[in-house]
């Protein structure tokens, strides 16, 4: 760790992606509240899991790397898991929720299998 | 270290993340289907990771990182489970 001020465009960026993935999260759960039905509001969060958090992981790379003497790359391990879990919760909840409409009896796409 | 700009950042930061945990935390209490909380208990926890993340720049200190992982690695299995229980009834069958 290396004392005194950070460089001026260190902090610039570090304040424009943390502000921005803050941002793009609180939009995203905005839309969660504010969307009429499941299957429109499932596109919200998406925003802050893709955005929200590779801006976050840029902040921290900016940071820390100008911060320490050494790239500081940790952060992308979190990005990663999450740009690779991401997409499997989603697909599941939505044959879940798919499953559970046509037991309902509600307005979806049969299923592939049966047309 | 931290000059007052970044902190006042900082902490806008974490005043928008406490926002969006609210607007999931109300997603996740009238949610009308099941699969609604679910999805709302993911984001908490996105939104959780991401605070994580921030408070880990406000202290300047990687521990919060480990922790930053868990909570991903948790809300993954987690949501995949009540996934899973939702579309079969049984989570390992």
């Amino acid at each position: 760790m290396t004392s005194g001020m950070l460089p001026w465009w260190v902090e610039t960026l570090t304040i424009l992606f943390v502000l921005a993935g803050a941002a793009f999260a609180a939009i995203g759960s905005f839309g969660l509240v504010r969307l009429p039905s499941f299957f429109r509001r499932i596109h919200a969060p998406t925003l802050g899991a893709t955005l929200g958090v590779w801006c976050m992981t840029a902040a921290t790379i900016v940071f820390f790397s100008a911060q320490g003497d050494h790239l500081f790359l940790h952060a992308v391990l979190i990005a990663l898991f999450v740009a690779l879990t991401a997409p499997v919760t989603t697909i599941f909840l939505m044959r879940a929720a798919l499953f559970r409409e046509r037991q309902k009896g509600g307005k979806v796409p049969s299923a592939a299998s049966e047309t | 270290m931290i000059t007052p700009l970044l902190l006042w950042a900082l902490r806008g930061a974490l005043f928008l993340l406490a926002l969006a945990m609210l607007c999931a935390l109300a997603r996740l209490l009238i949610g009308p289907s099941a699969q609604d909380r679910v999805m709302a208990l993911d984001c908490l926890y996105i939104n959780g990771m991401l605070t994580m993340l921030v408070l880990g720049i406000l202290y300047a200190s990687s521990v919060y990182f480990e922790a930053a992982m868990l909570i991903a690695l948790f809300g993954f299995v987690g949501s995949t489970a009540l996934a899973k229980f939702l579309l079969r009834g049984e989570v390992i069958e």
